[in-house]
């Protein structure tokens, strides 16, 4: 009943926070001139242009982007037993950061950048894998793993931008720090058509995730192969996490804090911790997205900036206020 | 035909067996003691008996099936296990945590059905923690901790439960209570139990057989009364000890002799 009630509350949470989204941006305008745009799809002039290829596109990216970062950290929380697992944590992110420095460096952009920067979380988190597989892909070997593979890849970054320019290097630091802005087209059609169904997948694998998250001896006792499910669910988790990386930079502490503060509200069982972190994740990006088109206007700061900040208190507050028996 | 039997079997995790060449048949409905010291290798073999640890040499047959090409979640429906250590575990409520026992039973993207509640209603009430049903697993007490993973794997409806120590860290009273539902699973569901003691009283008052191991081999295997006798307790744990017959349930009752390692 609690969760059903958690639940509802999050659909309006995510229904206000596009309306939000709609209704603040870049420019102040008017709410009865975008209501006007928004109940005129076929129209044309400056304000549909503003409402239909800018706003309507980057909450939708926002949404996706929120809802799977989200997710991917429900799924490697689950697998890995700890709380402080996330798609970063197992360099996810620091293979995307270094497939992005790299496309800058060399002067590519758009969408050929944005798949140099999928195969960097690609290869990160195949390395990761194929190194862990040595151990039987115990927990703590995965998790070591990948923070030896964050420091690997970070510091060849650190490398690269000990010889760069400074404007390619302030370039990588301002897609480093994430942000929604003016999505193409083309990343916006990935996250629909390949990420949000592979999401969608993912959340039939609840029951999976539940009998994981018991640990691989209890997972084969109750009749799942653990190495399999667990690999085949992180490269899937990863692939998410990938593209989101690629689409939008790096975007923090959804992934770590989403999962956290909904497996209070709704409690450990994933048939309802995944899709109410996916609601969560995707309304908490958008306000933030909001927030950091509309706080020092007419500048705009990096989302990732917001997300972090605003996360990090948040989440350190409730860290404080939470009992240790229902922190994972 | 026994439920289970163990061929010539050898496995481990590096390099070096931790079993080697151990066999033993657990026939139908029978309380099955697997007894030894520290590091004899009993909780190696139930993961082995389990499908964990895949065998190195020699095979485990389920029905006169080798275990290894049964699928996982058919021999999950067949066998359950209530493991020794328990680790970190997500806050779930009892009852959520004991419903993943019906995990092998359901069919793909399919939620539990009424049967399932049912049985999970059930077992819930047999074991007494329906009360509890909604609390955290993360709060519980070692006691409640251990009768609700018991639950779990009951709700599997296995054939064969495998438990590793299930008595320790348990007080006196919270072990009987164990030791006597499963005897009587045992007796009326002709449920067949394989269970590592470490307490040879409780071994012998409550198993039908009993199966000693010292340094990853079978030791000694037969009765109570064939199993622990002195002599064989010297020789596998090193301690001196004299043994009586108990009264009340006429099995074999070990004494300890203090002052021996002084």
């Amino acid at each position: 009943m609690k969760k059903a009630c958690v639940f509802i509350f999050l659909l309006f949470f995510l229904a206000a926070s596009i309306a939000a989204g709609i209704l603040t941006g870049g420019t102040p305008i008017a709410p009865e001139m975008i209501f006007d745009a928004l109940i005129h799809p076929g129209g044309q002039g400056t304000m549909h242009t503003l409402l239909w290829e800018l706003r309507l596109p980057r909450i939708l990216m926002a949404a996706l982007v929120g809802a799977a970062l989200a997710q991917s950290g429900v799924i490697f929380q689950a697998i890995l037993r700890n709380p402080l697992a996330e798609p970063y944590t197992l360099g996810v992110s620091g293979g995307g950061a270094l497939g992005a420095t790299i496309s800058i460096m060399c002067g590519i952009s758009g969408i050929p950048m944005v798949l140099f920067c999928f195969a960097g979380c690609i290869i990160s988190i195949s390395l990761v894998l194929g190194v862990a597989s040595v151990k039987n892909f115990t927990n703590s070997m995965l998790i070591l793993t990948g923070v030896i593979m964050s420091f690997l890849f970070s510091s060849i970054v650190m490398f690269i931008f000990a010889v760069a320019t400074s404007r390619d290097v302030y370039a990588s630091v301002l897609w480093f720090m994430g942000s929604l802005a003016a999505p193409d087209s083309g990343s916006i059609r990935i996250m629909l058509f390949l990420v949000a169904p592979l999401m969608l997948i993912l959340w039939g694998f609840a029951k999976d995730l539940n009998v994981l998250s018991l640990g691989d001896e209890k997972t084969y006792h109750l009749g799942i192969d653990a190495k399999k499910a667990k690999t085949a669910l992180l490269i899937a988790a990863s692939l998410i996490a990938g593209a989101c990386v690629a689409a939008a930079g790096v975007i923090g502490f959804i992934g770590l804090m989403i999962p956290h503060l909904m497996r209070k509200a709704v409690g450990a069982d994933h048939h309802w911790l995944l899709p109410s972190s996916m609601l969560a994740g995707a309304g908490f990006l958008i306000i933030c997205d909001s927030l950091s088109q509309t706080l020092i206007r007419p500048l705009e700061l990096p989302v990732g900036v917001i997300t972090g900040m605003a996360g990090g208190v948040f989440f350190l507050l409730y860290l404080i206020r939470v009992k240790p028996t229902e922190v994972m | 035909m026994p439920l289970l039997s163990v061929e010539n079997l050898s496995t481990g995790y590096e390099k070096d067996p931790i079993v080697s060449d151990v066999s033993f048949t657990i026939p139908s409905g029978c309380l099955f003691g697997i007894l030894g010291p520290n590091g004899a290798g009993k909780t190696t073999l139930f993961k082995a008996l389990s499908r964990v640890l895949k065998p190195w040499e020699g095979r485990i047959c389920y029905q006169e099936k080798d275990i290894s090409i049964l699928g996982r979640r058919e021999f999950a429906r067949q066998v359950s296990v209530v493991p020794q250590f328990h680790g970190v575990l997500p806050p779930y409520t009892v009852e959520e945590f004991v419903r993943l026992g019906r995990y092998p039973h359901l069919r793909r993207f399919a939620a539990l059905q009424d049967d399932d509640c049912r049985i999970v209603a059930e077992t819930l009430a047999l074991l007494d923690i329906a009360r509890y049903a909604a609390k955290k697993i993360t709060t519980l007490s070692g006691g409640e901790m251990q009768r609700v993973y018991l639950a779990q794997a009951l709700v599997q409806k296995p054939r064969l439960l495998l438990m590793d120590e299930p008595t320790s860290h348990l007080d006196i009273t919270h072990q009987i209570k164990i030791l006597d539902l499963v005897n009587s699973l045992s007796e009326k569901q002709g449920l067949t139990v394989a269970i590592i003691l470490h307490d040879l009283n409780l071994a012998s008052a409550y198993c039908d057989q009993i199966t000693l191991m010292k340094d990853g081999k079978i030791f000694a295997k037969g009765t109570p009364a064939e199993v622990l006798t002195g002599e064989h307790i010297e020789e596998v744990y090193g301690t001196r000890v004299y043994i009586r017959n108990d009264p009340v349930v006429s099995k074999p009752h070990i004494f300890f002799i203090p002052g021996q390692f002084s």
